[in-house]
This record gives structure tokens, sequence and C-alpha cells, in this order.
């Protein structure tokens, strides 16, 4: 039993963060909140501040000021490696899959373990190995092409290979940038059924332009406009706020 | 699902056993002491391209500098042959006895501290790995810390090597300078001029140069392996799967730096000397082009690489000393335009399926022929 109010613990706490590039502001003393098992999606229209964000919480971008911290951790003083080792997992915008290397290689490479070099040096492919690989190989749809070279792939089947690797790493918040960019209507849906069955037990933090798609996933979004939060809420909400109709719905 | 868990592949172990043949019996038996040695001479560079296959090759990452790993193991062993070589008897008509030559000439009167350890064998041995090793992690770490790369890391390793030339012209009294150190005799009171000698250094250096390819492959099979090649390739995604990218180059550059340094510590007990000529940014450059005519993705096409650019090298700058330097630059442009996989690719496109269809219908012949006298023998 509680006793009295018990502060709120975010997975992913993000205040005041700004940061600027030779004096132009991508960001600007941006504060935004998400829970656990919570999926938020990113909205807003170009040069945003979209990417910037997920940037910045990877450790791609360090910012000018601000904090981002993730279950109590300060991320903005942590190296890219380690911010990963702590459970935040990052899919690029245009996907990035080692093209001369096997699918089973390539989600080997990200099962997170043996990651120092000694360790990689030691890393024997055993049973726990291959049988996450292919489960994960299984969720992704290309489970009949672990033997083959990543660059005989299709975009779509990269951007999963790509999903792939970050699920193999068991995030605990997982970033996605444009997700089904590029992709074919059936792709799309079948993305779709993947995103949701791997958000569960994970918070997801979401960059997309496919309103439908936002509409299908999103708990809540948050509508960013020049580096700023414009509206924050429930699809249905942000759907209906002027602000937001005007900058990036309206057209 | 196939999974190939051999340490080498059937292309690979044939080119495992025809080099094995090649160093260990054929040429042994038909050159003589003088060709077998400058065949030694070539393949200390195979030492060198081993390294640059697993740095540059794999991981992406080209250095010119080899030159400067190969002199410091080849500056190391010639300390101690040198050191050797002076005894106080061999330099009794020196001002000071004892002392290696090129120091009494430059007016040193005593043997400077660094040089006191290589009396010993065995701290010789530690430092030709060491030293090396240990330079190229310190460079590694200032470079790839700070996350510099491509180009940049190139023109800078080419830069240490015109400074650690420079260094070793100048301080003439304690590397002696340009012309180097030579006049080496004994190893441990064992000569190493005479042929017999030059035959048994042949034998050990080419049993040394296999070691380095099991460890090269040995490393290329790993999991490290696979990652030089998903760095070389997306730099970014292999740090976003929670790996330290720059402490696999720093990896990648010091194992490349010790099998350099093997070679040149083999250079200078096979060759009897070791001059600046060998550490400077045009050797550095040769090296790379051994490595990309041979094959930068293939550890036995760049000792291929090694030996026969250098045989050309020979044959070539003996009739035309004018020409060779461009042809060696021509046959680098060639190289990165026509065959970027070296002589390795062009023996993997053309070679190698002509070899296996050749075992294919063999093989479908030999079946073929089974199947045969088995519904042949019902009838009978």
């Amino acid at each position: 039993m509680l006793i009295g109010h018990q502060p709120k613990d975010f997975l992913l706490a993000v205040s005041g963060l700004t940061v600027s590039f030779d004096g132009f502001k991508a960001v600007n003393d941006l504060s935004f909140y998400v829970e656990e098992n919570e999926i938020r999606v990113i909205i807003g229209p170009n040069g945003a501040g979209k990417t910037t964000v997920l940037d910045l919480i990877c450790g791609k971008t360090k910012a000018t000021s601000g904090s981002i911290q993730f279950r109590g951790k300060e991320l903005t003083k942590m190296k890219e490696n380690e911010i990963v080792q702590t459970g935040v997992g990052r899919k690029f915008q245009t996907p990035s899959v080692f093209e001369d290397l096997t699918v089973f290689e390539n989600l080997e490479i990200s099962f997170p373990r043996g990651r120092t070099v000694f360790g990689s040096l030691t890393f024997q492919r055993d049973q726990l190995v291959k049988d996450r690989v292919e489960e994960v190989a299984e969720m992704i749809f290309l489970k009949d092409k672990l033997d083959t070279y990543a660059d005989e792939l299709s975009h779509g089947q990269k951007q999963w290979l790509e999903i792939g690797m970050l699920l193999i790493q068991d995030p605990d918040l997982l970033m996605l940038d444009e997700p089904v960019a590029g992709m074919s209507v059936s792709e799309r849906a079948k993305t779709a059924e993947l995103l949701n069955r791997i958000i569960k037990n994970r918070s997801v933090l979401v960059i997309e332009h496919d309103m439908k798609f936002v509409e299908d996933i999103a708990h809540k979004v948050t509508v960013l406009h020049q580096g700023q939060i414009l509206s924050e809420g429930t699809m249905e909400k942000v759907k209906n706020d002027p602000k937001v109709i005007e900058v990036y719905l309206g057209h | 699902m196939i999974i190939n868990s051999r340490f080498f592949n059937r292309s690979e172990l044939m080119g495992f056993i025809a080099l094995a043949a090649v160093l260990f019996v054929i040429l042994p038996l038909t050159l003589d002491v003088f060709r077998l040695n400058l065949v030694a001479k070539y393949l200390t560079y195979a030492f060198v391209a081993i390294g640059l296959v697993l740095c540059w090759g794999y991981g992406g990452i080209l250095s010119l500098g080899q030159g400067v790993f190969f002199g410091l193991g080849g500056y190391c062993m010639a300390m101690f042959l040198k050191l050797e070589a002076s005894s106080v008897e061999n330099t009794k008509i020196q001002s000071t006895p004892g002392i290696p030559d090129f120091m009494d000439w430059n007016q040193i009167t005593a043997l400077p501290f660094f040089w006191q350890p290589f009396h010993s064998l065995t701290f010789t041995i530690l430092a030709i790995i060491l030293v090396p090793g240990l330079f190229a992690l310190i460079i590694g770490t200032a470079m790839f810390k700070r996350r510099v790369g491509g180009t940049y890391f190139a023109i800078i390793t080419q830069a240490v090597a015109a400074i650690l030339t420079i260094l070793i012209v100048g301080q003439q009294g304690y590397t002696g300078g340009i012309n180097g150190m030579t006049d080496l005799r004994t190893l441990k009171g064992w000569d190493i001029r005479p042929d017999h000698a030059k035959i048994i250094l042949y034998f050990v250096e080419v049993v040394l140069l296999f070691a380095c390819i099991g460890i090269a492959q040995f490393i290329r099979l790993t999991k490290l392996g696979r990652i030089l090649v998903a760095m070389r390739e997306q730099e970014d995604r292999v740090r976003f799967s929670g790996y330290s990218v720059a402490n696999f180059k720093i990896f990648a550059f010091c194992m490349a730096a010790i099998f350099a340094a093997i070679g040149g510590a083999m250079f200078a007990l096979n060759v009897g000397f070791m001059s600046p000529s060998f550490v400077g940014i045009v050797p550095s450059i040769e090296m790379v082009i051994y490595t990309a005519v041979g094959g930068r993705m293939s550890i036995f096409g760049a000792i291929w690489g090694a030996i026969l650019v250098n045989f050309a090298k020979t044959s070539l700058s003996e009739s035309f000393p004018q020409l060779w330097l461009f042809g060696l630059g021509a046959l680098f442009i060639a190289v990165v335009l026509a065959f970027p996989n070296g002589l390795s690719g062009l023996w993997a496109d053309y070679v190698q399926p002509r070899i296996d269809r050749l075992f294919a219908s063999r093989k479908a012949k030999a079946d073929w022929a089974d199947n045969s006298v088995a519904d042949g023998a019902p009838a009978e």
C-alpha cells in the first residue's frame, strides 16, 4: 500500500534540452517525459529537430545544455556505446546494415555479449546465440535469408533487418527514425504488425510522417516545430489543435 | 543453415597449401642461396602485408606509415646485433672500444642508456613486439579516440613516417644516421652471414610467417573480424550496437604494427643491415601497394603481392632504374581502377570458378560412373 503521493518514475526524462549549431538552435529548451511501456510518436515539419532529438538521446550529438535522464542515469555525459549498454537502442533513418555480412552475422553482432575487444575475440557462437538469432529472424520475416548477404536484401528487408538488430539488443527504450519510409504498401502493413509485436514490454520513441501509421500505434504524440514543442497529447487532441493544423497537418 | 566453423575454407586451404609448397619446398630446392635470400627479403614485407590486410582491408584503416613499425622492429633487432658485433676485441682500433663504430665516429664515448638493455636477446625480442605495439597504441589512442579517421589518419601516419626518418638521420651518433646500422655479424655467437645460416634464417622466417598467417586468420574468423568489416561499412551502426569503435580500430592498428615489426626484425637478420630508407614515406607507400596489388581482402593474396611486386622491382630496377617508380605508380593506379581486389580478386573471379567447374565435372563423371555400375549390376 502506498502512503501519500509517490513521484512517478519516468523511463526517460528530457528537460531543458538545447543544442545549438553555430548559433542556430536546432532544439530549444525542450522537455518531455516518456513512461514505461509507452509508445510516443514525434511528428513535425521538416527541420523541426526530430532527428536531432534522437541524436541527442543516443549520444550522436552532444547537447549544449539541459539533461536527459534514463532510469535516473544522465545520458548526456555518457559515450554512445555506454548509452546502448544501459538500454537505449536506435534505428537510423536510412537503413544501416552491414552489407558485406550475412543476415545471421548482422544479427549476431548486435547480440549483447562480448562487446569488448577481448570479449569479441573469445566470443563463441553457441546455441543460445543461434536460437536467439533465429527467433529474431523469424519475427522480422528473414528466417530463410540467414545466409544471405545483406546487400542482396530489398530496401524494406534492410529496414526489418535493422529493426531486428535492435530487437536482439533487447533495449528498454527503442528509438525508430521513420521506420516505414520508402516501403511498399504491403511492407508497410507488415512493419506495423512487426512493430505492434515488438513494442511489448518496452518504451518506444518513433519519428514518422505517415499519419495513418501514427494513429495506429501512438499512445501519445509530441509535435515539434522549430526545435520546440508545439503540442503534446493523444492523437485526437493533437489532430484538433489549431496550431498543429496550421504548421503541419493543414496542408 | 550452414555455418562454416572450419579454420580455412576450401579455396583458402588451397592457397595455404600452395604457399607452403612454394615457400618450404619449391623455392629452397630450385633457387641458389643468393636468390633465396632475396626471397627472404621480399617475405619480410609479406608480414607488413598481413597486417595491412587486417587493418586496411578488413578494418578500413589505411595506414601510410607501416614503415615506422617495420623500422622500429628492424632497429630493435639491429641494435642487438650491432652491440654483439661491437665487442671490445672487434672494435679495439676505435678511440672508445666496445661501442658501435658509428658512435665512435660521432665522438660518443659511452653507450647511451637506451642501448644498454639491448645486450639481452630476451629484452630485444620483447622490444621488437612491444616498442612498435606501444607506439601504435599511443598513435591509435590519440587519433581514434578523437574520431580522426580516413584520409586524415593516413596523412598523419605519413607524417609520423617522415618524422621518424628525420629523427633517425639527424641523430647519427645514436642511430647510425642515413647509413643505418651495417656490418651485423652474429646472433648469440652464431654467424648470420654464411650460406647455411641464410638458409636457416629463411626457414625461421617462413615458419614465423605461417605463425602470423595463423594469428591473422584466427582474428579474421572471430567476431572481432566481422566487427572490423562492419565498422568499415557502417561505423555508427557498430557504435550504436554497443561497441567502442575506437578500441577495435586501435587493436587492428596495433596488430598491424606488430606484424610489420616482426617483418622488420627478420629484415635485419636476413639482409644484415637496417637503414632509414626502410622507414620513410616511400617504403611505407610501397608496402600499401604490395597489399593492394595482392588483394587487400586476402591474406594469401597480399603475401603473393609482396613477393611478386618485389620480384618485379628487383628484376626491373636492374634493367630500367629510372622507369621502375613509374611502373609501380602505374601498377597502383591500375589496381585501384581496374581490379580493386587485386590479384586475389582476379583469381576469385576468373580462375577459381574454372577450378570449381573442373572439380564439379569430374565429380559428376565419377558419380555417373558409380551410378552406371550400380545400375548395371542387377542386369548381370
